[in-house]
């Protein structure tokens, strides 16, 4: 049904009537629907209070760190598991998505320590293993030739964008199957962002991207597919390209041409 | 909103306004300079007067001799090493125990009326006379555990006595740390004691050790709460075990201040200074502890 030129479109998930409430209350997610394909990169755009962080913390059961959060609805793997399932332990969700937050939330630690905790966490002691995968990551993130020399500092005495570059590092190193990324560039400067954008594109490669962005041009620049999510509802689902040039729905083209939101 | 011109009636309003304001901000650095110097004068002169009447008697011997019936030569050694056993006693037991205590209630128990209930009663027993420590002490460690009147019954009625101060201590440590910093922990992956270990404990130990020491300086104080399950105020020799009996600094500086001679009135001044100069060496520790453990935590 896509037009998508390149190779045939595999699923890698599958969000299928996904209902979230915060709280046992708050609806802040309704019947949402939506593909997600595999090694492409998905933008989800909408005004702010959406649900598009909602969203994407479902893809790694974030929400479950807090009582009362509930889930209807089902998110499916390419592997016919359900992430929401009650029987899917969170914790190995998160161990195959990697997510990076809205804001920078480094580790007091150092700049090495905060990338190489995820592996550590997976039981990784090798000094040479990790210190070869923080540099990959580090380089990944674009991050490397500011650092290499301090990598025993402190991740805080880092500027916002080189902390922002360091997360996006932090959850690079793990290879995950399916990368979640909150606003990734909201706080960086034209050059670092170009840079971030050049990394998506190269990881594509390798891994499924989410991305959440307010910017249109990053999207449209980064983006395979786009969702266009308004008051917690998937108004708009397609390639990136058709979101833009010939949305379906009235709503998605007053918000892509900037008449609202 | 364009600037008032110059000398017109907004103008001088603004600035009337803006003067008022200092002045109460001057007012009230004022009323602070002279509290805090207050504050200082008195603790300076109890100091001074300890170290005029105490210094003559304060030497190399007073710390090496035990006491004796004989002013001059009566010294505090039982009583300084039997007050650091009971402190490192009363850490042993109460750290663990508070820090385990605090994260159970921060980590694991469900936020619930139950949990409200705990709260409010930890924080309430932070206010207990110590002497009713003291009684609970004598009830289930000197005669329900059989410790008797001992350095372990010393040292555990002490650690309940701080244990509401280094549970209600660690939980502001813990409770200080960003949501989104433990986020980030739980995002790749981690177990919940994978985050306790790795990233709560941790940031919050500064907090932590800061609260245990001002809590063991209070403790290296009391006397109500060990006279009441029986510490000797006069004993000559060292403790052999934890179930030996003992003798604390101020209960030594309690059995001097009371008796007739004059010159044990100096004697009981010395270890008053013996006192303050362990729990100053103490507060310096805490400084130093909560510069060192945080200097790499800004939130
Ligand atoms: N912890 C929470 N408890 C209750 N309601 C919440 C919570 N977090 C978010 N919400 C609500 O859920 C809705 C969606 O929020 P969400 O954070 O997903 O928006 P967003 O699209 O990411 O917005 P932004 O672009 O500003 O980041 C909002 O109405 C918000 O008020
Ligand atoms: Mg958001």
């Amino acid at each position: 049904m896509y037009n998508q030129n390149q190779t045939e479109l595999l699923k890698k998930a599958e969000v299928d009537k996904l209902d979230f409430f915060y709280d046992g209350t708050v609806h802040a997610l309704k019947k949402i629907n939506m593909p997600v394909f595999d090694r492409k990169v998905t933008a989800m755009i909408g005004p702010s209070g959406c649900g598009k962080t909602t969203l994407l913390r479902c893809f790694n059961r974030m929400h479950d760190l807090y009582p009362g959060n509930r889930y209807e609805g089902d998110i499916w793997t390419d592997q016919g598991i359900n992430l929401l399932g009650r029987k899917v332990d969170p914790i190995e969700v998160r161990m195959r998505v990697s997510m990076v937050f809205q804001k920078p939330n480094p580790f007091p630690k150092s700049i090495f320590e905060n990338v190489a905790y995820g592996l550590r966490v997976r039981g990784e002691k090798n000094r040479a293993v990790l210190e070869q995968k923080v540099e990959e990551a580090l380089q990944n993130a674009a991050l490397w030739k500011e650092v290499k020399d301090r990598l025993n500092d402190l991740a805080s005495n880092l500027s916002g964008g080189q902390q922002q570059r360091l997360c996006i590092a932090r959850a690079l190193a793990t290879t995950p199957e399916i990368l979640l990324l909150d606003e990734p560039t909201s706080a960086l400067d034209p050059i670092a962002t170009a840079s971030i954008e050049e990394l998506i594109g190269d990881l594509k490669e390798r891994v499924t991207i989410l991305i959440v962005t307010h910017s249109m041009q990053q999207a449209a620049r980064v983006s395979d597919f786009t969702a266009f999510m308004y008051m917690g509802e998937m108004v708009e689902f397609n390639e990136t390209s058709q979101i833009f040039t010939q949305p379906a729905q009235q709503q998605t083209a007053d918000y892509v041409s900037g008449r609202f939101g | 909103m364009p600037l008032p011109n110059k000398n017109s009636e907004d103008d001088l309003k603004l600035k009337a306004k803006i003067a008022s304001s200092k002045f109460l901000d001057n007012a009230f650095q004022v009323i602070g300079v002279v509290t805090m110097i207050l504050a200082i004068l008195v603790l300076g002169t109890l100091i001074a007067k300890l170290f005029i009447d105490g210094i003559a008697q304060l030497n190399f011997d007073f710390l090496t001799k035990f006491p004796s019936s004989k002013a001059a030569k009566a010294g505090v050694y039982s009583a300084w090493v039997g007050s650091l056993i009971v402190i490192l006693l009363t850490a042993a037991v109460a750290v663990p125990l508070g820090v385990g205590a605090a994260v159970y209630l921060e980590e694991y128990a469900e936020k619930n009326w139950f949990a409200d209930f705990i709260e409010v009663n930890v924080t309430n027993l932070a206010g207990v006379p110590s002497i009713i420590y003291g009684l609970l002490g004598l009830g289930v460690f000197k005669y329900g555990l059989g410790l008797g009147s001992s350095l372990a019954a010393a040292g555990l009625t002490l650690a309940l006595l701080v244990l509401p101060v280094v549970i209600v201590t660690t939980r502001e440590g813990i409770r200080a740390i960003p949501g989104n910093v433990r986020e980030a922990a739980y995002a790749l992956g981690a177990t919940k004691w994978q985050v306790i270990w790795d990233h709560i404990l941790p940031y919050s130990m500064g907090t932590t050790l800061t609260g245990v020491i001002v809590a063991l300086s209070r403790a290296l104080g009391e006397t109500a709460p060990l006279i009441v399950i029986g510490a000797v105020n006069f004993i000559a020799y060292l403790p052999e075990n934890l179930l030996s009996p003992f003798t604390v600094l101020p209960i030594q500086m309690f059995d001097w201040v009371g008796r007739p001679d004059p010159a044990f009135q100096q004697n009981a001044a010395a270890a008053g200074i013996v006192i303050i100069a362990m729990t100053l060496g103490m507060n310096a520790i805490a400084i130093y502890l909560r510069y060192y453990l945080r200097r790499s935590i800004k939130w």
